[in-house]
């Protein structure tokens, strides 16, 4: 049964079609290892050694790794939201209680949404927290720890643009006080409140505005931002790991 | 530059060969420059399209009924407007029912005679004034006035004097 498998599989790498894709062969000595982690565009950023003590669970406690699961669980049930909404008044607020009370499973991709939205922010803070304990934001890191700065603000302003969405009270108010305390820049407050909002009130312009930053904007500049950070942290020599003292114990 | 033998622009001093405006300089110049105008240009024309020239919002200017709709001594809350009518002895006014603090809408409490936001718990007096914070400010008058068949107009755009009233 193995024997057959096997060569099955070894059949399918001879053909034209496997070797077009993977091009390097089978990974199974260090070098084809390092060359499939460089031939593929999804992990060619990555190193193509790491210490082992940066994989273990003290050395991030996988926060990064969870801030960016949560944000892939937030680009797909978004996506799929969006299937079911339009940002215009009434129907926003219709349309979300149609995904609550008449959509099959509406309900659980729109808490599954909401949840990880809260948990996201939470993932992205502790991040924060335990790369600055860490003493991760010190050279040769200090770009990438700006980089990621400018990331929670960007988790933040995803939280906030998302809030008003569902088009209900609770939404109303929150981003009339947020807008208002725009206002209170100097010179330029009232100019960006409007701008922000399409007009004076919180209105259908100000939902439209809002959810083209939620939906296109502010994942883009994520994803972007993301794709630096990561990159970043492998060219500024990987995780931030507490060196050995003398006597070989953290 | 008193140098009698010619020489190539390579050969020039750097002084006098920084002094010269080469085709290429003179080129990039002219391109940079071109480019940072329509870039410009651009930053212009996209802060216009984002300033909508018509909004569909409840008028600013609104009529507010008959002045014997409103008893003296009396504060009248109008929802559409968020604003206060307030009769007096001395007069008519209106008062923004707009926090000054954040935007929330505040609330006649006839019980305590004042006007109380829920949001922060700003209070005011029924004329505007401020009782205790956060608002930084006391709530605006607006403009009253009667129209050619008596009836209450204010305009909300028009900001007055809260020793201005309107006498009917």
């Amino acid at each position: 049964m193995a024997t057959t498998f096997q060569s099955a599989l070894q059949n399918l790498r001879e053909t034209k079609v496997w070797k077009s894709i993977f091009r390097r062969g089978p990974a199974n000595t260090n070098r084809t290892r390092s060359l499939a982690v460089f031939g593929n565009l999804f992990l060619h950023w990555m190193p193509v050694k790491v210490r082992e003590k940066s994989l273990g669970v003290r050395a991030s406690y996988y926060l990064g790794s969870i801030s960016f699961i949560l944000f892939i669980v937030l680009f797909v049930t978004g996506i799929l939201l969006m299937f079911y909404y339009h940002p215009a008044a009434p129907h926003a607020y219709r349309d979300m209680k149609d995904l609550q009370f008449v959509v099959s499973n509406g309900v659980f991709l729109r808490n599954l949404h909401r949840l990880a939205a809260h948990l996201m922010v939470f993932a992205v803070f502790w991040h924060m927290f335990h790369v600055f304990y860490r003493g991760g934001y010190k050279p040769p890191h200090e770009f990438n720890w700006v980089v990621g700065v400018v990331l929670l603000l960007v988790t933040l302003f995803l939280s906030y643009t998302g809030y008003l969405l569902p088009w209900d009270q609770l939404a109303f108010w929150a981003v009339t006080v947020g807008t208002n305390i725009i206002s209170a820049m100097p010179f330029i407050g009232n100019k960006v409140r409007f701008l922000l909002l399409g007009g004076n009130i919180v209105g259908e312009n100000a939902l439209l505005r809002f959810y083209v930053l939620h939906v296109v904007i502010l994942p883009l500049v994520a994803f972007v931002l993301i794709g630096i950070h990561f990159w970043r942290v492998q060219k500024d020599g990987g995780l931030t790991v507490k060196p050995k003292d003398e006597d070989g114990k953290e | 530059m008193s140098d009698a033998k010619s020489l190539s622009p390579a050969e020039m001093p750097h002084s006098a060969a920084a002094k010269e405006v080469t085709r290429r300089d003179f080129l990039n110049e002219i391109t940079l420059g071109a480019l940072g105008i329509a870039g410009l240009g651009s930053v212009a024309v996209t802060y216009q399209y984002f300033s909508p020239n018509v909004l569909f919002e409840p008028s600013t200017t609104f009529r507010a009924g008959n002045p014997d709709l409103y008893p003296v001594h009396s504060v009248t809350f109008l929802q559409d407007q968020q604003v206060y009518i307030v009769r007096m002895p001395e007069g008519f006014y209106a008062v923004s029912a707009v926090c000054t603090h954040l935007g929330c809408i505040t609330q006649w409490k006839p019980d305590s005679d004042m006007i109380a936001c829920p949001c922060h718990g700003s209070k005011f007096k029924p004329e505007g004034t401020k009782i205790e914070g956060p608002a930084p400010r006391p709530l605006p008058h607006f403009v009253i006035s009667l129209t050619a068949d008596g009836e209450l107009l204010v305009d909300k755009l028009q900001i007055i004097k809260p020793s201005q009233v309107l006498k009917v």
